[in-house]
């Protein structure tokens, strides 16, 4: 690529907001798995007794629902990731491929 | 004498971070079994059927493209598969059933840790990779920067992940087919290397992802199976399943909550960010995304690895508590009736593998026990590739011919790869059969996230980065990882026989230290840096962003 295609899309708008939805987007979502799994981690680290609290009258414990849902909820993180790139930055990129050439 | 094999085998599962989980299942000194013709039969049609498909494939695997990367020509969703029969190996199916099946919970724990790298490699890695790269992640690392000492380091790296892992899983084919098909441990090791020679020599990246969709199909399918059969059992009331688990296990309701595992929070971090981000340094993980025609695809092939990899992890939790119920107590499946639960014959281990007998009998039995071994087919494949291709691609091609190789040669360099890394994979896994080979899947991982993932992510998000500064900062980051294997309780007490409590290092993985190590290392060996190259990587980094974040100039799709 020559240095000129860089400044042509460089000086695209669509391109500044391109980087900066995506790289919100993903800063916000990785956050959120550093919260999700480290938060899963450290509770159990310092507060082991609090996941085997029993919900229900059998065996149940808070901690098989919890370990499920954050198995499930790392899968719905990419899925809202690759949702929105579908949508909208697939769009955005096209654009700025389009007008570049 | 057996019978102490296996209280030492359980001791040592539950003591330890069982960091050979990640890979290379650690079946301990298993017992020669009677010779199992039905799994035999079973693995012999799969090997036929993926030979077949070597066959078709080496009549397209002409070109570099081709060989390396199935000519971009693999669908999101095919990728996502293969991605995930790359990523579910031996160990995850039958170390995390036999860790669920041994303490409960903290198996439950352990996926999660699995799981939780594939979003991040998704927001940091999966997108450029595909848009920087052609055909290994040093393409990408080394896209700005001076040739020969990033595709040096990035082969290294490569390379010593490559064979820690092939080590760890070699050793577990060997200890799981001495078990499952009653053959003697050489045999299988040899079986193993002769065949991933094979698929990689001939078929290449098209053979290889085939060969890893179909066994993911197959562990899916047949990990499904044996949950259902377990639920169905008991109404599909996992609160009946549970229940009946905390009436016949030893630990009782402990079984249910978190145990030992996470005791040490500094610990359970550092082993935290090495499986997270070792993830996203894996070679051969990291190649598969070239085998994809765009970013969107490589995005989405993500999407759906994580999707099959965590519902598999649901599986296997499932198929732990299973066996607990229905194998822990059956005397067929124990050396010692009196010792219900611990004495299971061949270890934790293979609580999966007797669960498939007792909900399917002989037949189901030999089917999983094919999976298995078909399981680690796949895995030794995409390492064998991944490793032939750093020598061809990054230090024949790039390094001594100067991007010039001819590409008929360059082919035949990784061809001849292939074959020595397969011998000297044999060799290995029947040199350390008698080692204690679980430290080596946690050295892989702590190297990818300490030195591949370091160079990988600074080259691609901080203009600032240069030649010197990745590559001094990507080998401190390998060194301080090594350094943090070797000094820990794992290989300084557990291998080589010191006193407890020795280890200079009391983590199980050094990824909070190295890790850091890397990052600071590359940080200020680059803001240190004044060369003229220097300058010049720092100058490159406007193209390789406009590239990275659009694909435009990336390498597409080659014609069929």
């Amino acid at each position: 690529m020559s240095s000129d295609i860089a400044k042509k899309v460089r000086a695209n708008p669509k391109f500044a907001e391109l980087v900066s939805t995506r790289n919100s987007l993903g800063m916000k979502l990785t956050i959120a798995t550093l919260v999700l799994y480290y938060g899963f981690i450290l509770l159990i680290a310092f507060d082991p007794k609090l996941l085997g609290t029993k919900i229900g009258a059998g065996v149940m414990t808070l901690g098989m629902p919890v370990g499920l849902v954050v198995i499930i909820l790392s899968f719905v993180i990419v899925g809202i990731y690759v949702k929105k790139a579908n949508a909208s930055f697939d769009q955005l990129t096209k654009q700025i491929v389009e007008e570049t050439k | 004498m057996s019978r102490l094999k296996t209280l030492l085998t359980t001791a040592f599962l539950s003591a330890l971070p069982t960091l050979a989980l990640a890979a290379g299942p650690d079946a301990g000194q298993t017992q020669q079994q009677a010779t199992n013709w039905t799994a035999i039969g079973m693995f012999v049609a799969f090997v036929l059927f993926t030979l077949g498909i070597t066959y078709w494939a080496a009549k397209q695997s002409r070109s570099a493209a081709q060989f390396y990367t199935a000519g971009g020509g693999i669908t999101g969703f095919q990728n996502g598969l293969a991605i995930a029969g790359d990523y579910m190996s031996a160990a995850s199916f039958l170390g995390i059933s036999g860790l669920v099946y041994m303490s409960g919970y903290d198996g439950l724990i352990y996926s999660v840790g699995f799981l939780v790298g594939w979003p991040i490699v998704t927001f940091m890695i999966a997108e450029p990779l595909r848009n920087l790269g052609k055909f290994t992640f040093a393409d990408v690392a080394s896209f700005r920067f001076g040739q020969t000492p990033i595709r040096v380091l990035a082969a290294i790296g490569t390379l010593v992940v490559v064979a820690f892992y092939l080590i760890a899983q070699m050793v577990g084919a060997g200890q799981l087919i001495k078990v499952l098909f009653g053959l003697p441990y050489n045999y299988a090791v040899v079986v193993v290397g002769v065949l991933m020679i094979v698929y990689v020599t001939f078929g290449g990246m098209v053979a290889t992802t085939w060969v890893q969709i179909i066994k993911a199909v197959l562990l899916l399918s047949g990990a499904t199976f044996m949950s259902v059969m377990v639920l169905a059992h008991y109404g599909f009331s996992p609160e009946a399943l549970f229940a009946e688990a905390v009436k016949i296990h030893p630990k009782h309701e402990a079984i249910m909550s978190p145990g030992g595992l996470v005791s040490n929070p500094i610990s359970a971090v550092s082993l935290g960010l090495a499986l997270m981000f070792g993830t996203a340094g894996l070679p051969h993980i990291l190649m598969r995304f070239f085998t994809v025609k765009d970013a969107q695809a490589a995005r989405k092939s993500v999407f759906y690895a994580t999707g099959f990899i965590g519902y598999f992890y649901i599986l296997t939790f499932i198929i732990g508590f299973g066996a607990i119920v229905l194998v822990s107590a059956n005397p067929d499946y124990l050396t010692d009736a009196t010792k219900p639960l611990l004495s299971i014959r061949g270890g934790s281990n293979m609580a999966a593998i007797h669960l498939a007998d007792a909900v399917g009998g002989e037949a189901f039995l030999g089917f999983i026990s094919a999976v298995a071994f078909a399981t680690i087919l796949a895995v030794v494949s995409g390492l064998t590739l991944s490793g032939a291709s750093a020598i061809s691609h990054d230090i024949y091609a790039t390094v001594m011919k100067g991007g010039k190789a001819n590409e008929a040669d360059e082919i035949r360099v990784s061809k001849m790869s292939t074959v020595v890394l397969g011998i000297i994979a044999v060799a290995l896994g029947i040199a350390f059969e008698k080692q204690n080979v679980a430290f080596m899947v946690g050295l892989a991982f702590a190297i990818a996230a300490s030195a591949n993932f370091p160079v990988l992510l600074m080259s691609l998000k901080w203009k600032g980065c240069t030649t010197r500064g990745a590559v001094i900062g990507g080998f401190l980051g390998l060194a301080a990882a090594t350094f943090g294997v070797i000094f820990s309780p794992s290989v300084w007490e557990a291998v080589m026989g010191n006193p407890k409590g020795s280890a200079l290092i009391q983590l199980s993985n050094p990824a909070i230290f190295s890790m850091p190590i890397a990052f600071i290392g590359i940080w200020i060996f680059s803001l240190l840096d004044g060369s003229a190259r220097a300058q010049a990587d720092k100058d490159g980094y406007e193209d390789q962003y406009i590239r990275s974040e659009t694909g435009i100039g990336a390498a597409g799709a080659s014609a069929h």
